[in-house]
């Protein structure tokens, strides 16, 4: 029975170390999978928070969401901030001025303060080995200043600074592999996630925090705003993102690839696109190209995961 | 209004969770309502309530908090057994 985990809502912790009385907005998908990730990490955390949506709906002066001690960075170095504060807490911890025992550090941001603005601090915060964890919560694009494109925008999608016209399709590139960059600095732990799968998210935080060294977390986290669709089917957009292989969960362990959640047969891509506005000017061959690529990065992660 | 000689130094927040008081329940257009001989207690609601405002009642049934529900509707669009169901705020 030990091999068993049990997953119901009720034995998840019931502590919420993310308080409601945020101002997300309606139908936030990163606001649950921040709810997620909080509950999975418990007390004994620090959280190193980018500028972003999670930033200024959490922390409006004189209220705070938070119930651990959260600090807010610059877009671009949440992870040297937290390569800091882990490396302040291991010092403090040798010369006896700080209590034994092991702290979370944590770093967040969006996607584009992970993806494009705080990259270079990521990459060497994971270069030089530092016990902590960094979750990406991926929108794909800069929701909080009013929708531009990022790296994470998948190819098609409407956004602000990507209107789709007579010369334009949208998004001209492909979301960047940011998994399969932290992959490539040979850390001990990178995973993806989704809030449609609260337990795998929990699980994969948790494993995450008590890998020794930097683990990098990347959440798929709707955006009814951005993405033009419906508040209430947030959730069902991110199981759709999973099932239709837009978002494979996979999770690399020193190296090693998992495909944790795998189909027999992926679901049309139209079922996750219809729903939402972004791309809803997407031609049926257009459909088909994006539906081609992704079921190619699906059968390639499936590849990686069997060898 | 609020001088600099009433904030903290730093303009710190110095209890935690404060958020809690502040009444995001106004933003509801709509709201849900549990049809209890419908409901099997899974907790699915709870777990995927973005604003953490579905708590449980002593006979184990989840409760909702009127003052953070932000009436978004995932919890009604995520029960199987279609217990949940939205109703204007109107009504």
């Amino acid at each position: 029975m030990e091999k068993y985990g049990l997953y119901t809502p009720r034995v998840a912790p019931q502590k919420e170390y993310f308080a409601a009385g945020h101002r997300a907005c309606v139908g936030c998908g990163e606001m649950l999978a921040v709810r997620l990730v909080c509950k999975a990490l418990g007390k004994e955390t620090i959280v190193i928070n980018s500028t972003g949506c999670i930033e200024i709906v959490s922390s409006l002066f004189p209220d705070t969401s938070w119930e651990v001690p959260w600090m807010h960075t610059l877009f671009e170095n949440s992870a040297a901030v937290a390569s800091g504060v882990e490396s302040a807490i291991k010092v403090m911890q040798r010369k006896g001025k700080y209590a034994d025992g092991k702290v979370n550090v944590v770093a967040m941001g969006g996607d584009g303060a992970t993806l494009d603005i705080g990259m270079q601090a990521l990459s060497g915060a994971m270069e030089r080995g530092h016990d902590f964890v960094y979750v990406c919560y991926d929108n794909e694009a800069y929701m909080n200043t009013g929708i531009q494109r990022s790296s994470a925008t998948p190819y098609g999608a409407m956004t602000t600074t990507s209107p789709p016209g007579k010369k334009s399709i949208g998004q001209q590139t492909w979301k960047k592999d940011m998994p399969a960059i932290a992959v490539a600095h040979n850390i001990p732990y990178v995973a993806t996630a989704s809030p449609a799968y609260p337990f795998d998210l929990m699980e994969k935080v948790k494993k995450a925090a008590a890998t020794k060294g930097p683990a990098y977390l990347q959440i798929f986290s709707p955006c009814p705003t951005g993405w033009r669709s419906a508040g209430e089917i947030s959730v069902k957009l991110a199981r759709l993102a999973v099932e239709t292989g837009a978002f494979p969960l996979y999770e690399v362990e020193n190296g090693k690839y998992n495909l944790t959640m795998d189909f027999e047969k992926l679901r049309p891509i139209t079922d996750y696109m219809k729903p939402q506005g972004r791309y809803r000017h997407l031609t049926e061959s257009d459909i088909v190209l994006i539906e081609k690529k992704l079921h190619e990065q699906v059968q390639e992660l499936r590849d990686k995961s069997s060898r | 209004m609020l001088s600099w000689k009433d904030i903290p130094m730093g303009a710190i927040v110095q209890t935690p969770g404060s958020a809690k008081e502040y009444r995001t329940g106004d933003w509801r257009s709509q709201r849900p309502v549990w049809d209890l001989s419908k409901c099997i207690k899974c907790g699915l609601c709870y777990i995927y309530c973005p604003d953490a405002s579905i708590g449980w009642k002593d006979d184990g049934y989840p409760q909702w908090d009127e003052f953070h529900c932000k009436g978004c509707g995932i919890c009604a669009t995520e029960c199987w057994t279609k217990a949940i169901n939205l109703v204007e705020e109107t009504e």
